[in-house]
């Protein structure tokens, strides 16, 4: 039995920080517009207060604040000839749930891609040659950083980022990276303290020539009231931050940064605990008519809408077009269709300095974006011809905690239990620098989202399915990378070091990082892309999906801050094209 | 740390003489006092568990023992509760074995997975007319390292998942919060450093090397709004 709901003009799927975003700029027109979350409602006070937000077995470990996978897990397999299984635990990487989304436990990390990004394709073959690509399946993504550049300046604004900026319109800056694309004026914050691990670092880093600067953080290095009138407090450096709800107003989130402000209007409607099943089609299936969901007491409804927006966690907005019909699925062997296609991860590795007992690292000391970073082998920042592949890795000093359970870092060698692990446990805990290499991850044929054909919900809808496993070209940038970090912490000084690039197989039983990207592409090409360059459907031009699943490959940095951008670049295109004219804004 | 015979922990009680250490121990060495009060534990699963824990964790002069620190209460609470019961665990069928990198994919919750395996290295162990809390260290430890390397069946369960199993879940009891009856006085905290639940290091975090001394916090200690910042015009309030 479904009950069928007053038609409003905008329905939100997913209220994270795209659809916060989102909602906030459309009901400030005068819409209505209705958010439906799958998770709770959950705020600073009184949810993520201490002492028991500072549990690192409930929410590191058990995952307390992520999806519920006993009701909605994801199927996996390395390849096409292996039969995908359910993850029957998070493990691999950790999407969120709740209101405020994955921007509730993400660590902060605020960095822009490069102009190459967006044009990858054609910057490759440029530089390299139309044979150097391979068979990677990378292509431009139909938008420029020029044009995305005020939109990631106001996502900035709106988070507070604490950085220092290496290049302002054009003329670098000492103390920034210099390798950044232009930004048209400094962070909104200056850069957070720098840590021990980070002033190691960046002191070893600069005598080997490369070019430290402090990573570009959301977690604040100083009060700040944002342009929505919202204000974040200073981050004190507890070192619960990542997996964690930040007490402190010091991370920007949803919840500290927007949703107050779209909560206070009355042309907004949050539900949260509901269920989205599909988007409905009309007859024509080139219109969405609404979406039906149901909701935490097991009620169907039917909520009408003139406008969707898909605005969920990348795989989510993946499942959602295939449960709803809209698109076409990629099929790796005949290459046609879009939807799941172009699948992408981050390819991480790491390199460990462990230095004498006198060296108090205080790796307890820290947020989940303080560091110092070089970007001198990230994106195409280095000549990539001699070494056969493309893409790079950003190399760090990024502490982010000294939680035991998970952090007590060991040499090689060391035994993995009794009385030789117990030794180095207490020799290396707070003795010991973790060097990250953050990787870019090119997307391929083999790699990609379908529906399962075994596994569901606990709605009875099958679970999405990704076929996943590292390109040799991504194995062979970890390679080179990790022992460029290996380098770095060799010159440290350290007494033992380690490195560790990444092999395959990929595994989700270690984790890596929840920078799941692809699937719903953006892109001038519908038959490479499932949106246009302003993110709306190709198929259905009433639906807009956003997010990290518009990637067209994954590159060097976080995607948070892309994102962001991304939000601001559709919701702008919406309210000054869309809203007056509706109907597709590209013409194919 | 307790030194007794493997002897004298059966006249304890007459339910932890049912573990029936009749296998006279080839030398004294430090065993815990029988866990008591347990709500998951069988007394012959629960001295297993201990002798186990304590040979993945061996007291020593750097610090607690897994025993000392409580570590077998742990378990035996997680086993007992939610965890235990499958808690956070994706139980829709079919079942296959799958590849490494598809992670656990057996049908057992915590519970089920402990309950079968402990009986079956009982089993295991009672052919060759031993039992493991009698068993002297190194036959412990190589015992142990035989379940590692996998390759035994414990009831359905491979060796070396309930080997991990364990090992995750004794590292979990030893360095989690006191709350959860493991890091019993937080004395894991103490021994390596690290402050607990809480501190606010905004001072400190560029006093680069600093010695860091200040005693640890259980949640169970720290004052509720001790270190909670709140302006006049904080929160923005949903």
């Amino acid at each position: 039995m479904t009950q069928r709901l007053k038609e409003v003009d905008v329905v939100v799927l997913g209220v994270g920080f795209v659809g916060s975003i989102i909602a906030k700029e459309l009901a400030a027109t005068g819409l209505k517009v209705v958010g439906i979350e799958r998770g709770g409602v959950r705020d600073t006070v009184p949810d993520f207060q201490g002492p028991y937000m500072h549990d690192e077995l409930r929410f590191a470990v058990r995952k307390a604040l992520m999806q519920d996978n006993t009701k909605e897990a994801v199927t996996f397999r390395n390849n096409r000839d292996q039969i995908a299984l359910p993850l029957r635990r998070w493990e691999g990487f950790l999407p969120g749930t709740g209101l405020g989304g994955c921007g509730v436990h993400w660590n902060g990390q605020t960095y822009r891609f490069q102009e190459q990004d967006f044009i990858l394709r054609t910057h490759i073959e440029q530089r390299y040659g139309k044979n150097f690509v391979g068979d990677l399946t990378i292509q431009d993504w139909g938008v420029t950083y020029a044009e995305l550049e005020p939109h990631y300046d106001r996502f900035e604004y709106l988070l507070g980022t604490s950085g220092k900026a290496g290049n302002l319109n054009g003329k670098i800056q000492p103390g920034g990276d210099p390798f950044e694309a232009p930004r048209s004026r400094e962070y909104p914050t200056p850069p957070m303290k720098e840590y021990f691990a980070g002033a190691i670092f960046r002191k070893a880093a600069a005598s080997l020539g490369y070019h430290p600067f402090p990573q570009p953080a959301s977690t604040l290095s100083q009060p700040y009231t944002n342009p929505e009138g919202l204000k974040l407090n200073s981050c004190v450096f507890c070192g619960f931050c990542e997996r964690f709800a930040c007490e402190h107003y010091a991370k920007a989130t949803p919840q500290t940064a927007i949703l107050p402000v779209l909560l206070r209007n009355s042309n907004f409607e949050l539900r949260t605990g509901c269920q989205v099943q599909r988007i409905n089609l009309d007859s024509s299936r080139k219109k969405a008519t609404g979406v039906t969901y149901v909701d935490a007491a097991g009620r169907t409804f039917e909520q009408p809408a003139s406008l969707v927006i898909c605005s969920l966690f990348a795989f989510n907005n993946v499942r959602m077009l295939l449960l709803s019909g809209i698109g076409t699925q990629y099929d790796p062997i005949t290459q046609k269709g879009t939807v799941g296609r172009n699948y992408a991860y981050q390819t991480t590795s790491s390199a460990l300095a462990f230095f004498d007992e006198d060296v108090n690292i205080n790796p307890f000391m820290a947020s989940g974006s303080t560091g110092t970073t070089i970007n001198d082998f990230s994106g195409d920042n280095f000549d990539h011809g001699p070494h056969g592949f493309i893409g790079g890795a950003y190399i760090a000093a990024i502490n982010t905690n000294g939680r035991p359970i998970e952090y007590h870092p060991v040499p090689p060698g060391t035994p993995t239990w009794g009385k030789g692990w117990k030794e180095a446990v207490v020799r290396h805990y707070n003795h010991t620098v973790n060097i990250t290499v953050h990787g870019s991850s090119m997307p391929n044929r083999a790699n990609y989202l379908d529906l399962d054909p075994t596994y569901k919900d606990a709605w009875g809808q099958p679970l999405i399915r990704f076929t996943f496993d590292f390109p040799k070209n991504d194995l062979m940038m970890s390679e080179f990378v990790t022992a460029r970090a290996v380098d770095i912490a060799k010159a440290t000084g350290a007494k033992i070091v380690a490195g560790n690039p990444r092999k395959g197989p990929y595994t989700t039983t270690q984790y890596q990082t929840t920078h799941n990207t692809g699937g719903t592409v953006m892109g001038n090409d519908p038959a490479t892309s499932v949106v246009n360059r302003y993110l709306q459907c190709w198929d259905v031009p009433n639906v807009f999906i956003i997010g990290a699943s518009n990637f067209a490959h994954n590159a060097t940095w976080n995607p948070t801050d892309t994102v962001g951008a991304l939000a601001y670049w559709a919701v702008d295109a919406l309210k000054a094209k869309y809203l007056k004219s509706p109907g597709p804004l590209v013409q194919t | 740390m307790f030194l007794k015979t493997a002897g004298t922990a059966s006249v304890v009680s007459g339910v932890v003489a049912a573990a029936a250490f009749d296998i006279a121990p080839v030398a004294e060495k430090a065993v815990a006092p029988p866990l008591s009060g347990t709500l998951f534990f069988n007394p012959q699963e629960a001295a297993i568990i201990q002798a186990a824990c304590e040979r993945l964790i061996p007291h020593d002069d750097l610090g607690p023992g897994a025993n000392e620190a409580g570590v077998p209460n742990y378990l035996d609470k997680q086993l007992a509760g939610a965890w235990g019961a499958g808690e956070r665990l994706y139980r829709s069928g079919p079942w296959q074995v799958g590849t490494p990198s598809q992670g656990y994919q057996l049908p057992f919750t915590p519970a089920e997975l402990f309950r079968n395996a402990l009986r079956g290295i009982a089993a295991d162990l009672k052919q060759q007319g031993k039992e493991f809390p009698a068993l002297s260290d190194d036959e412990q430890d190589a015992y142990l390292k035989a379940l590692q390397a996998g390759g035994k069946d414990l009831n359905g369960v491979p060796a070396n998942v309930f080997f991990q199993t364990l090992l995750a879940m004794t590292v979990e009891g030893y360095f989690s919060d006191p709350a959860y009856g493991g890091n019993k006085d937080m004395l894991a905290w103490k021994m390596i450093g690290f402050p607990g639940a809480y501190a606010n290091y905004f001072d400190l975090v560029d006093k680069h090397g600093v010695k860091f001394t200040r005693a640890p916090l259980s949640i169970a200690d720290a004052p509720a709004v001790a270190h909670f910042h709140q302006g006049p015009d904080i929160p923005a309030k949903l």
